[in-house]
């Protein structure tokens, strides 16, 4: 009898524990897997991106385009009425190439120095964006001040599905996936010019890459998975997606290919990490993945095998 | 606490009179502390711990139910130091470059505050005026604290006022003065986190680093002394969050910051246009008129180098022979000495195709000459170079050789009388014109 209870009581706890991991599952059910890869997805091409970003030392300019391009969304939406409409892509990326152009405008032509550039002209651009959705759009469009710290990500599993392969996909993860292989394909072509100038831009510029066309296509295809990444987690996060996986990775490797593996999986774990903190603790689901990718890169920070801070003070 | 009560003379009652006030302490403070932050290259600084406070405030909207203005200050300034030293422990420990450093702070930061604000959004209601900023929502509790945390502020800075300014300008050679620099920069953050904190509820956490950086920057842009600066954007600050109180407050709904942020910027392009001395049309224009005047000076040179050939027996050089000289049209030749006719440096002749120099043209166009063959002598002589290498360095040189750089130039070759090319070098301050 005593050993029977026992054993319930030792199933109730194995059961409990089980629960924490499968409650994604139970509550969700597929709409759980569907959260996880579109936050994955995001993540991805952002991480790709990102990890060329901080080798370039151009973290900040990544900061200053995901601000800067919202103007650029508010007026393509206002004009088209559609946020799925790829000419949101096509505003915001003008909207990206003018912040950078309004930088060079500032510290080439004056003695204001380029991080006060910077932060002149993306909070001007950010403001400007602000002003125009609070005046142009009305209370019950899907563009607000919400969207714009939290994306849209909580929303996926009320959008449209398309049917494929026999099951109802959410359409966002298909323009995701889409924008994600893109990335790849592109990064994949152009790993040579990207390595070479990245590390040694006067190399690059030798083998005749050119430093100006390649930074403007840099930032024209970041500007393009901002907005992308955008709708899903909002203007502010975006730089999170961009630098934090590139910057773990930074932290476990000396190698380029490994560190873009490695930023891969970290934003294939944060994604996943995300979705639990977003069920566990009941928040939002964008702001989980991001602070969910920042407790892995303090693991990196403290246990990382390049710079770990454990073993430095081992040694 | 006898002067917390005087404290409460100084709060206006109406609600415009309270938003004038914050915006006035707002102005003052970020811009008190942005000319620093400008300064010291640090606006990305700024941004990073602007967004890293929002923890603070979250936390302060949650454990205090009353809304404490003190508890919530303190939280959020916690927080803003707590970025702050992490991302200098980031820098001092990895190989991780300050940008990507200050990025992650920012991040992290941030989302930690909108997961934990997700969480409890019935006892966070207000959180969206700490993101956004609404200046009509500040109450006399919270004017009081800003009164007092802006009072301390600027105290501090008076005090430490110029310590912060060599240490802001040189590391270094602070040290060797031998201030104590990193007690002096712990000072110094902690000073921004505050000015970041004061200036919360008005502007926003997302646009706090627009307060710090563009007021001090349009300022930077309008003055050299920094004094002067500091009271500059100290009043651009305070002029754009009046402005931006006023204009939020008249349509519904909108956040303050980003108004107060567009106004600010509205400040930055005129000084960035109309500055006296760094402003970009005050260059245009400098840089058109200089052109101009080499242009005039160098068409001088060719008249006298055209009578210097004929061994100044002529009376007029004709505008033909000016134009070969010059390597141009005729009518261009006709232009350029328009342009001289101006300014009285020649005289046209009767027939009007050619020109000859009066006073001020002969002593203009002998400085011109004397110029360029002193260079090319001291060039040869002192600098070593072959006489044939000379001619192209001179030819930029000859229009910006002051009074001063001359006569040392005179006495450095013992006053010479002929160039490198054996041409006599002419002697301006005798004024007498060779054929007079």
């Amino acid at each position: 009898m005593e050993s029977l209870s026992l054993n319930l009581s030792l199933s109730c706890h194995l059961l409990r524990n089980m629960n924490y991991f499968t409650i994604p599952w139970d509550n969700l059910g597929i709409g759980a897997f569907w959260l996880m890869l579109m936050a994955f997805l995001v993540a991805l091409p952002c991480s790709q991106m990102g990890s060329f970003l901080i080798l370039r030392r151009m973290a900040l300019t990544g900061d200053a385009i995901s601000h800067s391009v919202f103007p650029g969304v508010v007026i393509a939406f206002v004009l088209i009425g559609d946020l799925a409409s790829p000419w949101l892509i096509v505003g915001a990326g003008l909207a990206g190439l003018a912040s950078t152009v309004f930088i060079e405008l500032i510290h080439r032509k004056t003695r204001v120095k380029q991080d006060a550039a910077t932060g002149i002209s993306f909070t001007a651009l950010f403001a400007l964006g602000v002003v125009l959705m609070e005046s142009m759009l009305g209370k019950n469009v899907d563009l607000d001040l919400d969207c714009v710290l939290h994306g849209r990500l909580g929303l996926l599993l009320e959008e449209h599905h398309v049917e494929m392969f026999g099951t109802m996909v959410p359409q966002p993860i298909l323009v995701m996936a889409g924008v994600a292989l893109l990335t790849l394909v592109m990064m994949v072509i152009f790993y040579r010019v990207l390595l070479l100038s990245s590390f040694d831009s006067g190399l690059a510029a030798s083998y005749g890459y050119k430093p100006l066309v390649i930074h403007y296509c840099l930032m024209f295809v970041v500007s393009f998975i901002v907005v992308a990444a955008f709708q899903a987690v909002g203007a502010i996060l975006v730089i999170a997606l961009l630098i934090l996986p590139g910057a773990a990775a930074y932290l476990c490797s000396c190698r380029l290919k490994a560190m873009l593996f490695l930023a891969g999986l970290h934003a294939l774990l944060s994604a996943v990490g995300g979705l639990y903190l977003h069920v566990w603790f009941n928040t939002d689901m964008a702001a989980a993945v991001v602070v969910c990718g920042g407790v892995l890169l303090l693991l990196a920070w403290l246990l990382g095998p390049v710079d770990g801070l454990m073993w430095k003070w081992l040694r | 606490m006898d002067f917390l009560i005087l404290l409460d003379f100084l709060i206006p009652a109406t609600g415009a009179g309270k938003a004038i006030l914050a915006a006035v302490l707002l102005g003052a403070g970020s811009g008190l502390l942005g000319s620093f932050v400008v300064l010291r290259r640090m606006a990305l600084m700024g941004d990073a711990i602007s967004h890293a406070v929002l923890p603070g405030v979250v936390a302060g909207l949650i454990y205090s139910p009353e809304r404490s203005p003190v508890f919530i200050f303190l939280c959020a300034a916690t927080a803003g130091v707590l970025g702050a030293g992490l991302v200098r422990a980031m820098m001092a420990t990895t190989r991780l470059k300050s940008d990507t450093a200050l990025g992650i702070v920012l991040a992290f930061f941030f989302a930690f505050g909108i997961m934990w604000q997700s969480r409890n959004q019935e006892s966070t209601a207000g959180v969206m005026n700490f993101l956004f900023g609404n200046i009509g929502a500040i109450n006399a509790d919270d004017l009081r604290m800003m009164i007092i945390a802006t009072v301390c502020l600027c105290t501090v800075v008076f005090i430490l006022k110029r310590p912060l300014l060599v240490v802001s300008f040189d590391e270094g050679f602070s040290r060797g003065l031998g201030y104590p620099v990193r007690i002096l920069n712990a000072v110094f953050y902690f000073l921004l986190t505050f000015s970041v904190v004061v200036a919360l509820q008005a502007v926003g956490v997302v646009l706090v680093s627009a307060m710090l950086v563009t007021p001090a920057a349009a300022a930077y842009l309008l003055t050299d002394r920094f004094g002067k600066m500091l009271l500059l954007s100290m009043a651009f600050g305070v002029f754009s969050g009046v402005v931006g109180g006023v204009v939020s407050a008249n349509i519904n709904g909108m956040p303050t910051g980003p108004v107060i942020t567009l106004a600010a910027t509205a400040v930055f392009a005129a000084t960035y246009f109309l500055a006296p001395q760094h402003g970009v049309l005050a260059k245009l224009f400098r840089k058109v008129r200089r052109r101009r005047r080499v242009h005039r000076e160098n068409t001088l040179k060719a008249i006298y180098q055209i009578q210097e050939a004929g061994g100044f027996s002529y009376d007029h050089v004709s505008l033909i022979e000016l134009a070969r000289k010059r390597r141009h049209t005729e009518d261009h030749a006709r232009k350029e000495c328009a342009e001289l006719l101006r300014h009285g440096f020649v005289e046209l002749s009767s027939d009007g195709h050619a020109v000859s120099l009066t006073t001020p043209g002969w002593k203009r166009a002998m400085e011109m000459v004397r110029n360029h063959r002193l260079w090319e002598l001291y060039l040869t002589n002192e600098a070593n170079y072959a006489d044939d290498h000379v001619h192209e360095d001179a030819e930029k040189i000859e229009h910006i050789l002051g009074v001063n750089t001359v006569r040392q130039l005179e006495q450095d070759l013992d006053f010479p009388e002929l160039d490198p090319h054996g041409k006599p070098i002419p002697q301006p301050q005798l004024i007498v014109p060779p054929i007079a």
